[in-house]
């Protein structure tokens, strides 16, 4: 279980986290919504350690992330970055097992392979693409290599950021599909942030909404339509008249 | 008080400085510690040794060769101001192993591999690969970071060698072509002259100018700003200060090097 209280981060004078206060079920799926620029990767990278927090807490199983063995912690960890954040210089097999070459969880190279060329089946691609580089990709498979490279250790939670951004609405629902197959297959716990409100539906089990640096609202997926929350309805029904300052 | 302004003003870009310093000299210590403490990535050391020592010496070698022969046609042409036209093959050859050798290799490596590892750094945290690495349990410093500083410590002072020799044969080629000077003669006159001091300080600077020179690139590229402005500045700001500081260095060792 993820437990986060009163998270605090400020950059400057952008006070970007301003409390926030969020519990993540194990093996469940919790989606965080919220317009541009309103925190949710901070707070994502903040669960990662890749930003400190100003205050709060945060913990995984009860035990603080901030402290104890990293590797460790983050060896638990898979993550699918917005632009799938592939290295440049490796060929495709090489970024999905990178955490299989090396490390704690490091395996001889041929297994290695197999693995990634597994994964990578299981994300859709052909194992012709293992050797090729990111650069020859399309977004759509690059986000796919992506995916792949965040399972390919197993990992007992995984984190999306922004998975759907930039792709067409077709490859879109593949991904989103694919992730919500990965995840029950896997048992893992997920978080995801997005503002794609298809997504929202495809993948999560709950959703919270963060506004002003504070969480607003969350519940169950099925809830949402029902929250009785401003701020959410005017997100979910993308009305510029609101609680939520359009910028025109 | 608006004369005071400018005091303030100058007070304030010297703490900037100052905190600059203490930030390169902490990142400088750093690196050091990774460097000697496990784990080593073998592919990316050997990577950068390709990249910093095989890959530059094209361009060396044309650096070199040209400022060897200008050297002798100059020291031919001064020389003959004072009937001392005979002792080209000594000065080209002091001037390029003690001075021109080390710092015109230093600032070729500072324009191609400082402003080459900063962009790709930049790039790598634009397009969040340095988080990335952090999550897939690697620390960007040791990945990314320490194999290019030592590889450019081990690299350079080989290059500035090679420059060195290929300097001296440039000053040669033109001596014998076309000042008269006898192939055979001219060579012995030169390692007559060089000392072993002159040498070990050629490769003491060459060691030191790697250094700096892949030192910044990582610095500036790990502390890259977001976007394509960021990553260009990052590479601006990275060539600027490696090479300031190999020609401050480089002041610093000569006059270490004049006191032994």
């Amino acid at each position: 279980m993820i437990d986060l209280v009163h998270v605090e981060k400020s950059f400057g004078n952008n006070h970007v986290l301003r409390g926030v206060d969020l519990t993540i079920e194990r093996g469940s799926s919790m989606v965080i919504i919220g317009g541009s620029g309103t925190g949710k990767s901070v707070l994502l990278k903040s669960v990662l350690g890749l930003v400190t927090p100003d205050a709060g807490v945060i913990t995984l199983d009860g035990k603080d992330v901030s402290t104890g063995d990293r590797d460790a912690f983050l060896a638990r960890f898979g993550m699918l970055f917005q632009g799938a954040a592939l290295f440049d210089s490796l060929t495709v097999w090489q970024n999905v097992a990178f955490r299989l070459l090396r490390g704690s969880l490091k395996r001889p190279k041929d297994e290695a392979r197999e693995i990634a060329i597994e994964k990578l089946r299981r994300v859709g691609l052909k194992p012709d693409v293992a050797d090729r580089f990111p650069a020859e990709l399309s977004g759509g498979m690059q986000k796919r290599v992506g995916l792949a490279r965040a399972i390919a250790a197993e990992p007992e939670i995984i984190f999306f950021d922004e998975p759907t951004t930039g792709l067409d609405p077709i490859m879109a629902g593949v991904i989103n599909e694919l992730i919500r197959e990965i995840v029950d297959e896997m048992g893992a716990t997920a978080m995801t942030i997005t503002h794609d409100m298809t997504s929202v539906r495809a993948i999560a089990d709950h959703v919270a909404m963060l506004h002003d640096g504070v969480i607003q609202w969350t519940g169950h997926v099925r809830d949402l339509d029902q929250s009785g929350d401003p701020f959410v309805d005017q997100f979910i029904s993308g009305r510029a008249e609101g609680p939520i300052e359009a910028v025109r | 008080m608006i004369l005071l302004q400018p005091f303030g003003a100058l007070g304030r870009a010297t703490l900037q400085a100052l905190a600059s310093i203490g930030r390169v000299a902490i990142f400088a210590f750093q690196t050091l510690g990774h460097m000697i403490r496990p784990p080593f990535y073998g592919r990316e050391f050997a990577l950068a040794l390709l990249n910093i020592g095989w890959l530059s010496l094209p361009v060396v070698g044309l650096t070199a060769i040209f400022t060897g022969a200008a050297l002798a046609l100059q020291i031919y042409s001064g020389g003959a101001r004072f009937n001392a036209e005979a002792v080209v093959p000594q000065i080209v050859a002091i001037g390029m192993v003690r001075e021109l050798g080390p710092v015109l290799v230093g600032l070729m490596i500072a324009a191609r591999v400082t402003s080459s590892i900063a962009a790709e750094i930049a790039t790598m945290k634009v397009t969040e690969q340095i988080d990335a690495l952090v999550t897939l349990s690697t620390n960007p410093m040791k990945y990314l970071v320490a194999p290019r500083v030592l590889a450019a410590l081990i690299v350079v002072p080989l290059l500035v060698a090679v420059g060195d020799i290929i300097g001296i044969f440039g000053g040669w080629i033109v001596a014998t072509g076309s000042l008269g000077f006898n192939p055979a003669a001219y060579l012995k006159n030169t390692v007559d002259f060089l000392e072993t001091l002159d040498i070990i300080s050629s490769l003491v600077k060459g060691c030191a100018f790697g250094g700096l020179a892949a030192l910044m690139g990582c610095y500036y590229g790990m502390h890259s700003g977001r976007g394509a402005q960021g990553v260009g500045r990052a590479t601006k700001g990275s060539v600027e200060a490696a090479a300031i500081l190999i020609l401050a260095a480089n002041f610093l060792l000569t006059g270490a090097f004049f006191s032994l």
